[in-house]
């Protein structure tokens, strides 16, 4: 049906050059800063290329020029880290709640949604006055990994229930038959099925934390974030060192993207041997 | 197991950091201060000064503008790249293949995404160069670059994802039997486009626009990064009384944002069941 199916229409060409348009749009100045990372030792912030060179990227682990990238960096990775497991582990035994009826699950889903849209601003400021008010320091491991959970546990809920809304009950009905507790139907029935879609929870709540700023500005303290860092250098750094920071982080959030995908299809390919397509969904 | 207990985590970090902080800035909102501290107290000054200053109500157009304008393009957009995957791209595989590539932004940074356009929309960037070697221009245009354009570009250019990923969602649940029943009745392809697949994808539009217009109306960080600091947003102006020690103040402004938001959202929101969405 696919390939024979006769001539395309011209609104088909028509809408396949605008889609090609809107990802050259969504791509092109990343990859312009890409380029520019490389720029040659006297070039400057824009094209053309003064020759090549990895100067840009050196200075940025040399003579804490350009503030302090290293601890910002290991910091937020460690953060990103912590906030992807609270996501899965967090998301996944609300989602498991809410296929049972429980008192006030409407108000907690609102209140989780609301959590999702409510301006970061209010949030970041909240934090930090409550912080303050209660007479504790803001760390990005306390105050700062809450801003971020605010904004991560939203996003894993919503995918948990896209994910069960999905999932045939009939496979843990059938281990349940045959005698399984619920903790043998988590373990070995409902974990290996929906475990594709919990890697994407976790890519969500790594890159979604990884990237985080708004909420994180008056809760994480004296300690900046990674994307706290690099926003200050926004203003104060006039050289391709910006764009190294760039392309090197956009690198990093590529790298977890790709594990992610692996990871995946992996499972999926193990699924897929042990002979079911239940849970089956684009997440 | 009791679900009661297995949301309590979720329940428990929520009112923590979420609806602990909503109240504490309620609270601050009645607060007196001084040029160095807080001061507890019942008053109405800040709601009183906020609403009795024309900056306010300038800096709330301003907001709805980028709002109105991004929704406007974002939606436009997102409709037909999420219309060309659904109904033109015929192969299951490239479908999946072509949306991670329109999601694949979503995962890095924001804040790179804007630093981006600097070499391309600069006064030396590409777009100035290229117009300045066509001979198109004579001098550089300034408005690219630090400008009302840039901020709604940014925000175009950050936000159109979360209208694509909902609409094509709603355009894949839409039954193929429907569109074929269309034109077996006769309907040519626009009717079908503004009568069948428009309507049915309207899930999916709204939530598109519940995610817009919140992160748009509660921006501080892209108006600020890609106007220069030349245009002014509520979250700018609040931001701006934060950093001038004015929390009761900026704790006020937060609660009439919070108020217009939510019910912005909460008429956008009759018009949908995001649960059923998923």
């Amino acid at each position: 049906m696919l390939k024979s199916t006769p001539n395309r229409s011209v609104s088909f060409y028509l809408m396949a050059i605008f889609f090609a348009i809107f990802i050259i749009f969504l791509y092109g100045p990343i990859a312009a800063i890409i380029v520019l990372s490389f720029q040659g030792p006297e070039g400057g912030l824009t094209f053309p290329l003064n020759g090549l060179s990895l100067k840009w990227f050196f200075e940025l682990f040399g003579e804490q020029r350009v503030g302090d990238f290293k601890a910002s960096f290991l910091r937020s990775m460690i953060l990103a880290s912590l906030v992807m497991i609270l996501t899965v582990f967090i998301s996944l035994s609300a989602g498991l709640a809410y296929r049972k009826k429980f008192q006030f699950s409407g108000t907690l889903f609102y209140i989780t949604v609301a959590s999702l849209i409510v301006p970061s601003i209010l949030i970041t400021l909240g934090i930090g006055l409550m912080f303050d008010r209660m007479g504790l320091e803001s760390k990005w491991y306390t105050s700062g990994m809450g801003a971020h959970l605010t904004w991560t546990l939203p996003f894993g809920l919503l995918i948990m229930f896209a994910i069960f809304n999905r999932f045939d009950k009939v496979y843990e009905e059938a281990a349940r038959d045959l005698g399984a507790s619920p903790w043998q139907v988590l373990r070995y029935v409902i974990t290996p099925i929906i475990g594709p879609s919990l890697v994407g929870v976790a890519l969500f709540g790594f890159t979604l934390s990884f990237d985080e700023f708004a909420r994180s500005l008056l809760a994480v303290g004296a300690q900046n974030t990674l994307p706290l860092e690099i926003f200050g250098m926004t203003t104060t750094v006039t050289t391709p060192t910006l764009y190294a920071l760039g392309t090197l982080t956009t690198a990093v959030s590529l790298a977890i993207i790709g594990i992610s995908f692996a990871v995946i299809v992996v499972l999926e390919k193990r699924r897929r041997r042990h002979g079911t397509d239940a849970g089956k969904g684009m997440i | 197991m009791n679900p009661k207990l297995q949301v309590l985590p979720l329940l428990a970090i929520l009112s923590l950091f979420f609806i602990g902080p909503i109240i504490i800035i309620f609270i601050v909102s009645f607060w007196d201060y001084t040029e160095f501290s807080l001061v507890p107290d019942f008053v109405f000054t800040n709601y009183v000064e906020l609403f009795g200053s024309k900056v306010t109500y300038s800096v709330y157009i301003n907001t709805l503008k980028f709002a109105g304008i991004s929704w406007a393009i974002t939606l436009l957009i997102g409709f037909t790249v999420a219309y060309f995957l659904a109904f033109h791209v015929r192969s299951l595989r490239w479908q999946i293949v072509l949306f991670l590539v329109c999601t694949i932004p979503f995962w890095t940074s924001n804040i790179i995404r804007m630093i981006a356009w600097i070499p391309v929309l600069g006064r030396n960037g590409l777009i100035n160069k290229t117009l300045l070697s066509l001979g198109l221009i004579e001098n550089p245009i300034d408005w690219l670059l630090y400008s009302d354009f840039a901020v709604i570009l940014a925000f175009v250019h950050l936000y159109t994802l979360f209208m694509v990923v909902p609409i094509f969602n709603s355009m894949m649940r839409i039954d193929r039997s429907v569109l074929e029943a269309a034109r077996d009745a006769g309907a040519n392809g626009f009717q079908i486009l503004f009568h069948v697949i428009g309507p049915l994808s309207r899930p999916g539009i709204a939530i598109g626009t519940i995610f817009v217009v919140s992160l748009i109306m509660g921006d501080f960080v892209t108006v600020q990064a890609m106007s220069g600091g030349q245009s002014a947003s509520v979250g700018v102006a609040m931001n701006h009384k934060r950093a001038l020690l004015q929390y009761p103040a900026a704790a006020a402004d937060a609660v009439i944002l919070l108020i217009v938001v939510l019910t912005m959202v909460a008429i956008l929101m009759r018009t949908v069941n995001i649960r059923k969405e998923l």
